[in-house]
C-alpha cells in the first residue's frame, strides 16, 4: 500500500529497476507463495505415488483446455467472485469477516421468498426486486457486524461466524416450516420459481449471468477502493484505526458501509444460486461457498481485480475434480488439500514483505 | 428392562443425556481452546484439528484394534496440527486468526482424504459405564450411560482450573498470555510457551475428534462434524477463559443441541432447527451486552487478538 514515498518525491526523473521493484513486491510475493504452494502438494502427490505431471495435466485440461471446460469454469466463478468480495470488502478497513456463508444463504431464501410471492410478475420487474431482497438481507446480516463491531466492540470474526450458524438454522426452520413448498417431499424446499424469474445464460455460452454480475461487482468495489475518496478514507483506517480516527474520518460509518456491501455481494450470490442454479431455496444454498471465498479474497490480499483471476484459477481446481476423481483414482478431498496448503503458503508468505533488499526503495543514495 | 412411558419427563431426561453425550467434543475442544487462548494466541483450525482427529483415531483404532490406541493417535495428530499452527504464528506478520482457517481448510481435506477407505469398516467403541443400574427404566439407564472420556474431561476441567490457579506453569502461561511485554522482563519467551500451549490445545481437539468417531454418532464419515471445532471458540468466550466455566458451557451447549431431538421424541417437531442454534444466539447475545468498544472483555488474556 504505502511504499516509501521520498524518492518518488525528490526524483520523479529517475526510472530504473530500483524503482519498478517495490511496486512488484505486492505480485512477486503472492505468486512465489502460489507457486511455492503448488510445489508443496506435488510433493505430497509424489510421496503418494501420484504423478503430479499428470494432476496438473488433467486440471488444465478440465479447467481451461479447451471452450467447454473454461464454460464449465466460469459457470463456477460467480459465488466466488461474490463472496470473496465479502472478505474483501471489509479486510481493507482491517476487519476479517468469514461469515460470508450466513449472507449467501439468507441473500438465497429472501430471493426465493419474494420470487415466490412475485409469481406472474414480468422479469423486468420480479428479477430487480429479488436481486434487491438478497442483496439488502445480506447486506443488512453483514452490516450488522459492522455496526456491533463499532458500537459494541463486539469481534467481528466471532460474530460474523455466529451470525452464519444463526442464519443457516434460520434457512433451515423457514424451509422446513413457514416456507415450506408441500410439494417437495425428500428436501424441504420453498416453491420453485416462475421460470419468468429463473435468471438465463449468456448468449451463446453455458454460463449465468451471474458471471457478469460478480465481475462488475469487483471492478466496482476496486474503483470505489482505488479512486474514491470513500476508498481512500478507509485505506487509511484500514492502515491505523486510531489515526483516522484523529483525522475525524467518519470510521464508523466507514465500517458499517464497507461490511454492508461486502454483505449486498454475499446475498447476491445467494441470489444467483437460486435463481440461476437451485430454482428455490433449500439446504444446497449451504455450500460452503463462503469459506472458498475467505481463500480466494486472501489470495488476492483483499484487492477486487486480483479477486477475478484468483476466483477463476479456483473454480478451475473446482471444475476438475470429477475428471480427477475418475482419471488418478485419488479422492474428491484431493482439491481441498490443494486449496489448505495454497491457503497456509500465501499466510505464511505475509511474513517476508519487506524482507528482500531488492523490494524497498533506495531513499539513502540520494547524491 | 422395559420402555416405560415417560411422558413429557422424557424431555429432560433426554436431554440430560443428550448433554452428556453430546458435550464431550465440546468439553475437550474448549479446553484445548482455552488453554491456547489462555496463552495469548487464538486457534481457529480446531474445527480441522477435530475432524483429522476424529479420522485419524477411528482409522488407526480399526486398524490396530483398540479404542485407547486410536485416542492416543488423535491427540498425537491434533498435538502435530497445533505445533504448526504454533510454529507459523510466530513469525513476524502472520496473523493466527488468518492461519487457523487456513489450517481448518487444510485439516478437513487431508482428513477427507486419508479417510476415505475408513468410511464403512467398523472400529472397536470406546467403553462407557452405565450410571443407570438403580433405575429399571430403560431411558433412565440410557441417559445414565457415561463414556469414560467424558470422565476423563471432568478430571481434567478440576485440573487445569487448578493449574492456572496455582502452579507456576499456569502462572508462566497466564503472564505470557496477559502481557508479552511482562513475560520476556520475566525472562521468558512467549513464542515458546504458546508454542506449548497451541500444541497441547491441538492434542485435547483431537481427542474430542476422537470421541465423536469411536463413540457418539461412533463412525467416520464426513458430516460426522458439525461445526463443534468452531464453537468451540465462541464457547471459550462465553465461559469467560476459565476451564470450569468451559465445563458448564459445554453442558449447555450440548443440552441445547439435544433438546431439538428430545422434543422431537414427544412429538414436538416444530423449531427444531431454532433450538439447535440456541447456543449460537446466547453465546451472540452474550457478547453484544458484555463487550465494550472502549475496553477489552473481561477476564480476556490481555494478548488476545480477538479482544483487544
Amino acid at each position: 500500500m504505502s511504499t516509501g514515498t521520498p524518492t518518488e518525491l525528490r526524483a520523479p526523473e529517475r526510472r530504473g529497476i530500483a524503482d519498478i521493484a517495490p511496486r512488484l513486491e505486492p505480485l512477486i510475493i503472492p505468486i512465489g507463495a502460489l507457486l511455492g504452494g503448488l510445489l508443496a502438494f506435488s510433493v505430497f502427490l509424489v510421496l503418494l505415488g501420484k504423478s503430479p505431471v499428470d494432476f496438473f495435466g488433467l486440471v488444465y485440461k478440465a479447467g481451461f483446455g479447451t471452450a467447454f471446460s473454461w464454460q464449465n469454469t466460469l459457470s463456477r466463478v460467480a459465488p466466488l467472485l461474490l463472496t470473496a468480495l465479502c472478505v474483501a470488502l471489509p479486510a481493507r478497513l482491517g476487519l476479517v469477516v468469514i461469515g460470508g456463508e450466513g449472507a449467501v444463504v439468507l441473500g438465497g431464501l429472501a430471493a426465493a421468498v419474494v420470487g415466490t410471492a412475485l409469481s406472474g410478475a414480468p422479469t423486468a420487474i420480479g428479477i430487480p426486486l429479488m436481486m434487491l431482497a438478497a442483496m439488502l438481507i445480506g447486506g443488512v446480516w453483514i452490516g450488522a457486524v459492522g455496526a456491533l463491531r463499532i458500537r459494541r466492540g463486539v469481534n467481528e470474526t466471532i460474530s460474523s461466524l455466529l451470525m452464519a450458524y444463526i442464519a443457516i438454522a434460520l434457512l433451515n426452520h423457514l424451509v422446513e416450516g413457514p416456507f415450506r413448498d408441500p410439494a417437495s417431499l425428500n428436501k424441504p424446499s420453498t416453491a420453485p420459481l416462475d421460470p419468468a424469474l429463473r435468471v438465463g445464460e449468456l448468449p451463446g455460452m453455458d454460463v449465468h449471468w451471474g458471471f457478469v454480475a460478480g465481475i462488475i461487482a469487483c471492478i466496482v468495489a476496486w474503483v470505489l477502493i482505488e479512486r474514491t475518496t470513500w476508498g481512500f478514507a478507509a485505506r487509511i483506517a484500514g492502515g491505523n484505526i486510531r489515526a483516522a480516527q484523529v483525522q475525524g474520518l467518519p470510521v464508523g460509518r466507514l465500517i458499517v458501509c464497507f461490511t454492508a456491501a461486502g454483505g449486498a455481494c454475499a446475498g447476491l450470490a445467494g441470489f444467483f444460486e437460486v435463481s440461476a442454479i437451485h430454482g428455490s431455496a433449500n439446504g444446497s444454498l449451504v455450500s460452503g461457498y463462503g469459506y472458498t471465498g475467505i481463500l480466494i479474497a486472501f489470495l488476492a490480499r483483499h484487492n477486487p481485480l486480483a479477486i477475478i483471476p484468483v476466483a477463476i484459477l479456483l473454480s478451475g481446481f473446482e471444475a476438475s475434480s470429477g475428471l480427477i476423481q475418475r482419471r488418478m483414482d485419488l479422492p474428491d478431498a484431493t482439491i481441498l488439500v490443494l486449496e489448505g496448503i495454497v491457503f497456509v503458503a500465501i499466510l505464511v508468505s505475509e511474513t517476508l514483505y519487506g524482507r528482500f533488499r531488492i523490494f524497498t526503495p533506495r531513499a539513502e543514495e540520494q547524491p | 428392562m422395559n420402555e416405560t412411558d415417560l411422558g413429557l419427563w422424557a424431555v429432560p431426561l433426554a436431554m440430560i443425556g443428550g448433554a452428556i453425550r453430546v458435550s464431550t467434543p465440546f468439553l475437550f475442544v474448549s479446553l484445548g481452546e482455552c488453554l491456547t487462548e489462555r496463552s495469548g494466541r487464538i486457534n481457529l483450525g480446531l474445527e480441522g484439528t477435530l475432524v483429522f482427529g476424529a479420522m485419524s483415531g477411528y482409522a488407526v483404532a480399526y486398524e490396530s484394534g483398540s479404542a485407547w490406541i486410536g485416542v492416543l493417535a488423535a491427540a498425537l495428530a491434533g498435538m502435530l496440527f497445533g505445533f504448526f499452527h504454533g510454529w507459523v504464528c510466530k513469525l513476524p506478520k502472520v496473523n493466527d486468526i488468518a492461519i487457523g482457517i487456513a489450517l481448518m481448510l487444510l485439516g478437513m481435506g487431508l482428513a477427507f482424504f486419508f479417510g476415505k477407505p475408513y468410511v464403512q469398516p467398523q472400529a472397536p467403541d470406546l467403553p462407557a459405564i452405565s450410571f443407570g443400574w438403580w433405575s429399571d427404566i430403560s431411558q433412565v439407564q440410557a441417559a445414565l450411560q457415561v463414556n469414560v472420556l467424558f470422565l476423563i474431561g471432568i478430571v481434567l476441567t478440576v485440573a487445569m482450573g487448578w493449574m492456572f490457579r496455582t502452579t507456576r506453569i499456569g502462572l508462566i502461561v497466564r503472564v505470557v498470555g496477559d502481557s508479552t511485554d511482562a513475560a520476556r522482563s520475566m525472562g521468558l519467551n512467549p513464542n515458546v510457551v504458546r508454542l506449548l500451549a497451541t500444541g497441547a490445545g491441538g492434542a485435547l481437539a483431537g481427542v474430542g475428534g476422537a470421541y465423536l468417531s469411536l463413540y457418539y454418532p461412533g463412525s467416520w464419515n464426513e458430516g460426522l462434524s458439525s461445526g463443534q471445532g468452531l464453537m468451540a471458540v465462541a464457547l471459550v468466550i462465553f465461559a469467560r477463559w476459565s476451564p470450569v466455566n468451559c465445563f458448564w458451557a459445554a453442558l449447555l451447549f450440548g443440552g441445547a443441541g439435544a433438546l431439538g431431538p428430545a422434543l422431537q421424541s414427544v412429538g414436538i417437531s416444530s423449531g427444531y432447527y431454532l433450538f439447535y442454534a440456541a447456543p449460537y444466539v446466547l453465546t451472540l447475545g452474550l457478547l453484544i451486552a458484555t463487550s465494550s468498544p472502549n475496553r477489552a472483555l473481561e477476564s480476556a488474556p490481555g494478548e488476545l487478538s480477538i479482544t483487544k
